[in-house]
């Protein structure tokens, strides 16, 4: 039994991913062999075989987590005594949480925002110039690092060095300041300032998804439209403005309710970069530090909770546009 | 007279095409001829880049180097070495090269399982008749909302208590778990686009679903297994939060991203650690994106604009 569990050598490491494949193909291999054997076996029996298997690890890993969790946030610290709405109370009204919470806003308003707009000026700025395919694959990259590789890259953009004779600074952002005769800073010190700067970080990852997007919205508008606008003497930035923008509004607003999703769970920039220390703190990273670091399980769940919570928003405005578009059409 | 007809005749069509396409091109090139506009767009592609090239080349110099000037004196003093790579990859207190493998034997599985449980599922909710059909859809459908935040903390308790904790059965069940909504949902859309008559036609010949399934939908599909494929290896393979928390104590299972996380955290000054060790769990991904990034952009748009 310990065999199919701890696994040191990498020789051992690899065997036990084989065996794992294997097992998934055997057992789906079954299933699928049982309900295709018999001659006229009803349609449900058949279906059960195909999405049984999903069914079931959506409902031990999802559904019952996700209920699990929502009541664990009405209990103590380890779950054993119910303290009604006491954990909520804690997250609106001590000064550190609401900091957490003002951070929570601040990601949530301004990332998506300088995301979508960063993307789409550059997307209509490259779009079918010479460079077009290059310039989009330098904006692209982040995308496809960690966000813990691209949280280490940025860690040495702000790095700091005291400022003293014969200490040179090793970091970019301190190093331009230097030379334009600015004392070099602390960036990730001192709040509020830190938290922009973290928020940068995260635009940098998430420009090159706006762009693409966008990118491909802005191709699919129909060439005569731009033709007609450019006969009327349209052109410049009153074309981005008057044609292109209200052609892919649908494709805007779609960007910016995933990027505000995926900032709203934010979690892998903070904990790299401040561990969530110097006011730093976000609520997804907050529910971590909680619930595994602080083992209080009732406030993590709380926080867990309050994420759910705070996407619906956000999704039941993105499908509501998308009904809007559809009616359009 | 007889020679001018066929070549008079693809003219007219050709040349419009032509000029269309030319007078877009040239719309663009006054675009960036705008001197502000070029200025904005190599502003933001140099931003995009010099980050990563500064620490690309930090990763190579020697570890005093990097400490007593910056990364741009490289240009003027190269000093080149692999040192930094051996060090993190071999040294007794990173071992890189085990973590890869982690990071290796945690995504294979975790790409695999869930692409083949949600091509079941989709087929199912796509061409099979069943009681109940439409509502379970949009039940799965919906959970894509669920942060997967809220499940931790329930799992890790359930992982526990069926003595699961700590091994690689925990990840591998965990990313396929909140992979099935997403990929059902967008493999569901490529199966509904597959012309029904094709289905019939099959079913007509006595194939039952398993065989329809393997034999006529699967081939179709492989583009779009392609571009969840890739989306989601690259999902798993920078995954920090469902690794932090599953394996974060088992030094025979944390993957890279984790490892690198917590150096920054506690060995954040040494950078000639950092650097290196930060490219060596990037270069996997930079391979796979730039390799196949056509399916991955695919993928990318048919999970956002089809929404």
């Amino acid at each position: 039994m310990q065999w199919f569990l701890d696994a040191s050598t990498t020789g051992h490491k690899f065997a036990l991913m084989v065996f794992a494949i294997l097992l998934f193909a055997a057992v789906m291999g079954l299933i699928l062999f049982a309900v295709d054997r018999p001659k006229r076996v009803p349609n449900w029996v058949v279906a059960a075989g195909f999405v049984g298997p999903t069914l079931l690890l959506l409902g031990v890993g999802l559904v019952y987590p996700a209920v699990e969790t929502v009541r664990g946030s009405f209990y103590n610290r380890d779950g054993s005594e119910f303290v009604g709405l006491d954990n909520y109370a804690t997250v609106f009204s001590e000064d550190n949480f609401q900091r957490v919470l003002l951070n929570t806003f601040l990601w949530v308003v301004l990332v998506p925002l300088l995301t979508t707009g960063l993307g789409l000026v550059y997307a209509y700025l490259v779009d079918r110039t010479r460079f077009e395919k290059l310039a989009k694959a330098l904006v692209f990259l982040p995308l496809a690092i960690s966000m813990v590789g691209a949280s280490v890259i940025w860690k040495f953009v702000y790095e700091y060095r005291p400022d003293q004779p014969g200490v040179r600074q090793i970091g970019l952002l301190n190093q331009l300041l230097v030379l334009i005769g600015v004392e070099p800073q602390q960036f990730l010190l001192n709040w509020p300032s830190n938290t922009f700067y973290l928020i940068v970080v995260m635009i940098w990852i998430q420009a090159g998804f706006a762009m693409t997007v966008l990118s491909a919205a802005i191709k699919a508008i129909p060439d005569d439209v731009v033709e007609a606008a450019r006969l009327d003497g349209v052109g410049g930035v009153q074309m981005f403005r008057y044609v292109t923008v209200p052609s892919i509004r649908p494709a805007l607003v779609v960007v910016l309710t995933t990027v505000a999703i995926t900032t709203l769970k934010v979690f892998d920039v903070v904990r790299t970069m401040t561990g969530g220390q110097f006011g730093t703190s976000v609520v997804a990273n907050e529910f971590y530090t909680q619930a595994f670091r602080q083992f209080n399980f009732g406030l993590g769940a709380a926080l867990a909770v309050l994420l759910f919570v705070l996407v619906i928003p956000i999704i039941a405005y993105n499908v509501r546009q998308l009904r809007l578009a559809e009616e359009i059409r | 007279m007889t020679t001018t007809t066929p070549v008079m005749a693809p003219v007219p069509p050709d040349e419009r095409r032509l000029t269309r396409s030319e007078r877009r091109a040239v719309a663009a090139k006054n675009k960036l001829s705008s001197p502000a506009a070029s200025i904005i767009a190599l502003v933001i592609a140099v931003l995009w880049t010099v980050p990563t090239l500064g620490l690309l080349i930090t990763s190579f110099r020697p570890e005093l180097d990097i400490r007593r000037s910056g990364w741009w004196s490289f240009f003027t003093d190269p000093q080149f070495t692999l040192d930094n790579y051996n060090e993190v990859l071999y040294g007794g207190g990173t071992n890189f090269a085990a973590l890869f493998v982690n990071s290796l034997v945690i995504t294979l599985p975790a790409v695999v399982i869930p692409i083949s449980l949600a091509l079941l599922a989709a087929y199912a909710f796509a061409w099979i008749k069943f009681p109940g059909r439409n509502i379970l859809f949009v039940a799965v459908f919906a959970l894509q909302v669920v942060p997967i935040q809220v499940t931790l903390i329930p799992l890790l308790s359930l992982y526990v208590d069926t003595g699961l904790a700590g091994s690689f059965w925990t990840i591998w069940l965990s990313h396929s778990i909140f992979a099935l909504p997403l990929a059902i949902f967008l493999l569901h859309n490529f199966m509904k686009e597959i012309p029904a008559s094709l289905v019939e036609a099959a079913r007509m010949d006595g194939a039952g679903h398993v065989k329809i399934f393997f034999q006529v939908l699967l081939p179709l599909l492989t583009p779009a297994i392609a571009a969840f494929s890739v989306f989601q290896f690259l999902w798993v393979w920078n995954d920090l939060l469902v690794a932090l928390t599953f394996a974060g104590g088992a030094p025979d299972v944390v993957p890279l991203t984790v490892r690198v996380a917590e150096l920054a955290g506690t060995r954040g000054s040494d950078w000639f650690l950092l650097a290196a060790g930060a490219f060596v769990s990037m270069v996997l991904p930079l391979i796979v994106f730039l390799s196949l990034q056509r399916y991955f952009v695919r993928g990318l748009l048919a999970g956002s604009v089809k929404g």
